[in-house]
């Protein structure tokens, strides 16, 4: 394991192609992936770099993935870099559920089909809320932390506030409270 | 599906997935709630049903997890439904993106950086169980469906067995026990 980046820069092709690879294997969540492919695979990111390319697309709007996909591919070939790379990630993931749905469509029509993707569903639910119970880990002990996250909850989840407004006042709210309660 | 494009409908489709991409804080699955209240509970374009497969089929596909918005966007108008859709939810948060990656380095220990980011993670994270729970109610219709959903949650958690075989297993006792 290098600490650090020593391939060179990659093509416009090696980005289309990287990021393709990472998009067909990216099953149940596509991160782990694109580590494997940037950091280990290809070298074309340290794991700090990663983690930092990470952070920023964590914390901007947008498919995650997808902003890595931005970043990275302009960091090494500017906005063709950006669009070769988040072009290669979307491509074969998109055919692939189009595909899916059209079989799905011819089979829909027979019962243990139907309750075979409700049972998808279900578990894809779980999966949901296993997520965001892993990520309200960080928040453990921060009061003001975790009242935000249940005020943001009771009024998109129960309330079903539309998103635009809750979030107009709901982040701004948020970031006040975080650099009032800096230190 | 007429062959004819709808081009009022692609524009709507449009213009409502490229507001949603603005405020796709914490990814797509934060924007499921909101995504629910537009398609199927303002615009009637899905059913709870069709919402509740168009998720299936989303989850069980490889790939970024907005796939769900290429699927409404196929159901509401075929395959350039489905484009016009993927590409609006893309195209103004990667452009956001690619305009702040230039600025953002140099504001690394900004307190105000900082503020942002400690502030918007709580959002975050009362989106994402938000969506969860929509979900549930969404899909969820029987108790085998809540057990179901509830094991799936235990099993994320508790073990680091691949989300793929929690869908696999969902779909298989979905076929087996009438849920």
């Amino acid at each position: 394991m290098s600490a650090d980046p020593v391939a060179p820069p990659p093509s416009l092709r090696g980005l289309f192609s990287g990021f393709l690879i990472v998009g067909v294997q990216g099953f149940g969540g596509v991160l782990p992936f694109a580590r494997r492919m940037l950091v280990e695979q290809r070298h074309w990111l340290s794991e700090r770099e990663f983690i930092e390319v990470l952070s920023l697309s964590q914390f901007l709007p947008g498919p995650n993935i997808v902003n890595v996909s931005i970043i990275v591919g302009n960091r090494f070939r500017g906005p063709w870099g950006s669009v070769a790379a988040a072009l290669g990630l979307m491509l074969m993931p998109f055919l692939i559920v189009l595909a899916l749905a059209a079989l799905y469509a011819q089979f829909a029509a027979i019962e243990t089909v139907r309750t075979a993707t409700t049972g998808v569903s279900a578990a894809a639910t779980g999966l949901i809320l296993a997520t965001g119970i892993r990520m309200a880990q960080p928040l453990k002990g921060i009061v003001w932390q975790i009242a935000m996250a249940a005020l943001v909850f009771v009024a998109i989840g129960l309330l079903r506030i539309p998103l635009l407004w809750a979030l107009a006042v709901l982040a701004p709210l948020s970031i006040a409270v975080a650099w009032w309660m800096r230190r | 599906m007429d062959a004819a494009l709808n081009l009022p409908l692609l524009a709507d489709l449009a213009q409502q997935f490229a507001l949603l991409s603005f405020l796709a804080i914490g990814g797509v699955n934060a924007l499921i709630p909101e995504i629910h209240r537009r398609v199927v509970e303002n615009a009637h374009w899905l059913t709870d049903t069709d919402f509740a497969q168009a998720f299936a089929i989303a989850q069980a596909a490889p790939g970024p997890n907005m796939l769900i918005v290429s699927l409404i966007g196929w159901k509401v108008d075929g395959f350039v439904g489905a484009l016009v859709c993927t590409i609006a939810i893309c195209a103004p948060s990667s452009a956001l993106t690619f305009a702040i990656a230039h600025v953002w380095d140099r504001f690394r220990d900004a307190p105000l950086r900082k503020a942002i980011q400690h502030g918007l993670a709580p959002v975050t994270v009362g989106l994402v169980l938000a969506s969860g729970f929509i979900l549930a109610r969404t899909v969820d219709h029987s108790s085998i469906a809540i057990g179901l959903t509830a094991a799936t949650v235990v099993l994320a958690l508790a073990t680091r067995i691949h989300p793929l075989w929690l869908l696999a297993a969902g779909a298989v006792i979905g076929a087996l026990v009438p849920i």
